[in-house]
């Protein structure tokens, strides 16, 4: 047997549309370890690149959300199952970022349950949210949830994986498509889910996933008229105001998740859903 | 079937001498085109060029009056938002919806294409095709879109398929001629160029790629055999022919694609409404969002854009 062998590095890639292409601009960054050695060269994703991911979970959101929510539940149930089969390879990944092996391996089993926490809400968040409204006219008048549709999420910078998990797992149970701009200092994670999630039944183009520079990429998030939602966890008052500005062009709902504690049992919650979900209401003629 | 109709000065070419084609030369000449970039004025007035080309289509059997007539106020209101846009060139359409169209249009100065000869199949007799021309020519179309019988064509039967067109033709009077090839159903580049050399030689104003409903139609490498086979009998005749690719261009990007296409292969003579179209339902909102982006600096959404 040889003594040596040359280790197979892995290529980090963005996942657009149930594929993993390189970014279309040819732009790379490089991601260094706590001691300074250069882990990887991950994608700079180009707003063309957040373009093309929009046009992908437009084209997937009718499937998607049509789907029951049986399936959705048992889609994201499988997300949890590949998740826990690819646990190690999650901790190291962490490890390799920076965070100590205990705090690791307890971030990657926060992120299973989550999982599964949203998995069970499937089937359950609209009978919370939804109701029967009583009117003085002759309707039946109830109000009942909708996926707003697709949703640009600028995914927490300081936790690689659980602040991802946290974020998509509520927009897409609810039927909802998303484009998801990973953390610029911790992605290694980011792009290893998207391949559980390319795993895991997840039909292309309902999650797609960037990594890049948030500076470059905030904007095209707040302002395409083709998104519906942007959810964002960091940034200053000021970052927020643009966002809100750039969302008011098509009536975005803007999602402010900053400094948000993800490993606390209090971020999760079918609020969460709900906050990227529309209310319809219906008034439907009775008999006097 | 009496060839009477076909007036003495055409002339069927002699289909050995077609020249042949070379496949990998043309699908290497057809990529290179595709790394063209074109930004910003270029590309607002390449996006304007593609607009004016534009033959708005419906082809469905479930077209009714009031579709067709929903697509005429998308001719002539393409996005008011946006001031100054060009119209599209024409609204191609089934025979039977032509005077909903003719109707529908009224001044506009867009064209009504129809498209006729058993459309899409072609699997008719000739005196039903001849008539089923002169309907749709006496309803007011401007244009007719007629297929070949592709079935003939690839038995070899050149000079039935030479008839045909020509009978056609003069079945059309003034409207203008554009002979489909349904290139899809050829098989080859080769014959996609001797189906193109016939077409022209037998009275066509226009050649087209494909009806649209069988796969592959619009391709970029049997668009450029045709425009070389434009080019060609240009440079013998003297005669310009248009081109029209139909089906499967739905972006901007691969729209302007075929522009560059045109402009390298036949200059730019051939750049306006008059000698090259594109067939096409979902092709000029993308156009039309796209120049919004140009405009506004912001990615747009099918949302806020007339239904096509």
């Amino acid at each position: 047997m040889a003594e040596t062998r040359i280790p197979v590095a892995k290529t980090y890639k963005i996942y657009l549309g149930g594929k993993f292409p390189r970014t279309e601009s040819g732009r790379y960054f490089p991601l260094n370890a706590a001691d300074g050695t250069v882990i990887a060269n991950m994608c700079r994703g180009s707003r063309k690149d957040f373009r093309n991911s929009v046009v992908a979970a437009r084209s997937a959101f009718a499937g998607w959300s049509a789907s029951t929510a049986y399936l959705r539940g048992q889609i994201l149930y499988r997300i949890a199952e590949m998740l826990e089969g690819r646990n190690e390879q999650f901790v190291s990944e962490l490890v390799l970022q920076g965070i100590s092996k205990r705090k690791a391996v307890k971030e990657v089993e926060a992120s299973i349950d989550r999982l599964i926490y949203y998995a069970g809400w499937s089937d359950k968040y609209q009978q919370i949210f939804s109701s029967v409204n009583p009117v003085s006219s002759s309707h039946f008048n109830f109000s009942v949830l909708e996926p707003t549709g697709v949703v640009g999420i600028l995914a927490p910078e300081n936790s690689s994986l659980l602040g991802l998990v946290s974020n998509i797992a509520p927009v897409i149970v609810g039927g909802n498509t998303c484009v998801v701009l990973a953390s610029e200092s911790l992605p290694l994670c980011a792009i290893s889910f998207a391949e559980v999630l390319h795993a895991s039944d997840v039909p292309g183009g309902v999650v797609n996933l960037l990594t890049g520079f948030k500076d470059e990429l905030r904007d095209q998030f707040a302002s395409h008229m083709d998104v519906n939602a942007v959810v964002f966890c960091d940034g200053d008052a000021e970052i927020s105001k643009i966002i809100q500005e750039k969302a008011a062009d098509n009536v975005k709902h803007v999602i402010s998740r900053r400094d948000q504690d993800w490993s606390s049992e209090m971020s999760q919650n079918p609020y969460l859903i709900s906050e990227t979900q529309e209310t319809k209401t219906t008034w439907h003629p009775i008999g006097s | 079937m009496s060839i009477a109709a076909v007036p003495n000065d055409v002339r069927m070419p002699d289909m050995s001498q077609v020249a042949l084609v070379d496949e990998v030369g043309v699908k290497e000449r057809a990529a290179r085109f595709q790394t063209r970039s074109i930004k910003k004025e270029s590309k607002i007035e390449a996006l304007q060029m593609v607009l004016s080309m534009i033959d708005l289509t419906t082809l469905e059997g479930m077209d009714t009056p009031g579709k067709v007539k929903q697509l005429c106020q998308k001719a002539i209101h393409l996005h008011d938002a946006v001031p100054d846009l060009p119209h599209v060139a024409a609204v191609c359409v089934y025979p039977t919806m032509v005077g909903v169209a003719k109707k529908a249009l009224g001044d506009h100065n867009i064209n009504v294409a129809s498209v006729a000869t058993a459309f899409p199949s072609g699997m008719a007799p000739r005196q039903i095709k001849l008539e089923e021309t002169r309907i749709a020519v006496d309803d007011g179309a401007d244009e007719i879109d007629m297929v070949i019988s592709r079935g003939a064509f690839l038995q070899g039967e050149y000079g039935f398929v030479f008839d045909e067109i020509a009978a056609i033709k003069e079945a059309c009077g003034k409207a203008h001629l554009k002979v489909i090839l349904e290139t899809g159903e050829l098989g080859t580049l080769d014959r996609v160029r001797r189906a193109s050399v016939l077409a022209m030689h037998a009275g066509a104003d226009f050649i087209k790629t494909s009806t649209g409903k069988i796969q592959p139609a619009a391709t970029l490498p049997v668009t450029l055999v045709m425009l070389q086979a434009i080019r060609d009998f240009y440079y013998e005749t003297g005669k310009m022919i248009g081109m029209k690719p139909a089906g499967g261009i739905s972006n901007s990007k691969l729209a302007i694609h075929y522009l560059v296409m045109l402009r390298e292969t036949l200059g730019s003579a051939w750049m306006t409404p008059e000698w090259y179209r594109f067939g096409a339902s979902s092709l000029a909102n993308d156009v039309l969002m796209q120049l919004q982006k140009q405009a506004t600096g912001v990615y747009q959404s099918a949302d806020y854009f007339s239904k096509d």
